[in-house]
């Protein structure tokens, strides 16, 4: 039984991972900007679930809820509001960022495939196995940490986005001249 | 073979409460237009079958049989995909929530919830989300200037009252300590959060009309401004796809605050499940009810109230509690 198991799991993982892969691929070769943010969501679903097959759970939903429920509604939005829909054209023209663009990605791609040749599993271990998660559960952990050993850097991290908000109310205030 | 038990249990499962749910939806659609024709002092329908109750089903047939329309504008793809994304968001929303305790079945115990998972509450929130994009998405493919300002409209108004809804469901989180919606259910045997946490079961039921986009929040297709807003372009079986799936929403939102305020399906003498149907009927019977009685609000007011009354409150509700907590008070 534990044999179908891990193969079933291979294949879900398979199959999310060239979903993931095709829709980011459909996603920046689309012209329609609206198209483009149906295909990242996708993508954000398949890698959603790539997280539930690492016993992401929590970070899975919170993937789902944060990026493709409410971020991707507001680049939505934004892509309505402004009419982008037919804006925004496909020029042909061979220009200086394109290529730039191209090196830079064949680079990073590179590196990745270097990275997964290369790969061995040095260091040390977690303390966090897939038993140890299920028995106290997967929101717990990530609370427990997240409230606990790396309370810093997430209030940092908070501190940062006021920041923003604080800038985008200044921005969006009216000007009294 | 354990597996393969267990496997057909799932399906049939699913297949059960899915038939079960959509008989119920159905019948939710008559019973609001029954409770809203007494409110409104008429009748309601009452010439198909015996009190009108074959209504759902002649509406059925009736919208099967009309002609589909395409608009030349739409983005034939997303058209034609928007109605089936909002239902099956409002379907799923439904495999969290446990509607009774364990029943013996063929010398099996069967777990009354189609998928008891540990992140339950996460997953409403996050398939709530999702199911406006049926709505979003429907509005602006229909290629109509309606269509788009009710899209926007909704997308506007799912962005406010979401934060609104996820800090108004943490309290339960606080009180249950946990995310599991079977555990929050067995966390009320002694008292119902609505008790303990009063505030956040109004704060919910706000936020939560603002999800199904129901009077007074019904924004995105308010009749009298956009003519109908993100479904006008929709005929025949889209367009009852789509009233499907707001009803499904209805029912299933009413199921959630069942859940969390409730006490779920926990109640003497009857069975839980009953139990569980008398509780979210009378939720719906409110829905119904606040339809009936409010007038829609203005757009701006309603984007006003969403950030600058229902947000600071929520928040102010969730520090509160969780010093009670803290203290050992509730």
């Amino acid at each position: 039984m534990i044999g179908i198991g891990i193969g079933f799991k291979w294949f879900i993982f398979v199959v999310a991972a060239l979903v993931a892969t095709g829709s980011s691929l459909m996603m920046v070769t689309r012209k329609n900007p609206i198209h483009s943010a149906l295909w990242l969501i996708v993508t954000f679903f398949s890698v959603a679930i790539l997280y539930v097959l690492l016993n992401a759970t929590f970070i899975a939903v919170a993937q789902v809820m944060v990026y493709a429920g409410a971020i991707m509604m507001l680049v939505l939005f934004v892509i309505m509001l402004i009419h982008l829909e037919w804006g925004a054209q496909w020029t042909s023209s061979r220009s200086f960022a394109k290529l730039m663009g191209g090196i830079i990605t064949v680079m990073l791609f590179l590196q990745v495939l270097a990275g997964v040749f290369t790969y061995s599993s040095v260091g040390q271990h977690g303390i966090y196995s897939a038993q140890k998660l299920a028995e106290i559960g997967n929101t717990r952990a990530v609370g427990g940490l997240l409230y606990g050993k790396y309370v810093f850097a997430f209030e940092v991290a908070s501190i940062l986005l006021l920041v923003g908000i604080v800038g985008a109310v200044l921005l969006a205030r009216k000007r009294k001249d | 073979m354990e597996a393969v038990y267990t496997l057909i249990e799932m399906v049939v499962k699913n297949i059960v409460v899915v038939l079960v749910l959509m008989g119920f939806v159905a019948y939710t659609t008559l019973l609001e237009r029954k409770l809203l024709g007494r409110l409104q002092v008429r009748p309601g329908p009452n010439r198909v079958g015996p009190f009108g109750l074959l209504q759902p089903i002649a509406d059925g047939v009736k919208s099967f049989f009309k002609e589909d329309i395409v608009p030349d504008e739409a983005d034939k793809t997303i058209y034609i995909l928007a109605p089936g994304i909002s239902l099956f968001a409002a379907l799923s929303m439904f495999a969290v929530i446990p509607f009774g305790g364990t029943i013996t079945l063929l010398g099996r115990q069967i777990n009354l919830v189609v998928a008891n998972i540990d992140t339950g509450l996460l997953y409403l929130l996050a398939l709530a989300t999702l199911g406006e994009y049926g709505v979003v998405l429907g509005g602006w493919a229909s290629g109509n200037k309606y269509g788009v300002l009710g899209a926007l409209r909704a997308a506007a108004q799912m962005i406010s009252y979401e934060v609104a809804l996820g800090l108004a469901v943490i309290g339960t989180i606080i009180l249950a300590g946990s995310l599991n919606l079977g555990e929050i259910v067995a966390a009320q045997a002694g008292m119902w959060f609505i008790v303990k946490y009063p505030f956040g079961f109004i704060f919910y039921l706000v936020a939560g009309l603002a999800e199904i986009n129901r009077t007074p929040f019904d924004m995105p297709e308010s009749e009298s401004e956009l003519a109908c807003g993100f479904n006008i372009e929709y005929s025949s079986m889209k367009f009852a796809t789509f009233m499907i799936a707001e009803y499904a929403h209805m029912f299933t939102v009413a199921a959630i605050v069942t859940t969390l305020f409730l006490g779920g399906w926990m109640g003497p003498w009857l069975p839980g499940p009953v139990w569980f149907l008398i509780k979210v009927f009378a939720v719906i019977f409110f829905f119904i009810w606040e339809r009936g009685t409010y007038p829609r609000l203005r757009y701006d007011h309603i984007m006003q109230f969403g950030w600058k009354v229902l947000l600071p409150l929520t928040l102010l509700n969730v520090v509160v509690t969780a010093a009670l907590v803290a203290l050992g008070v509730l």
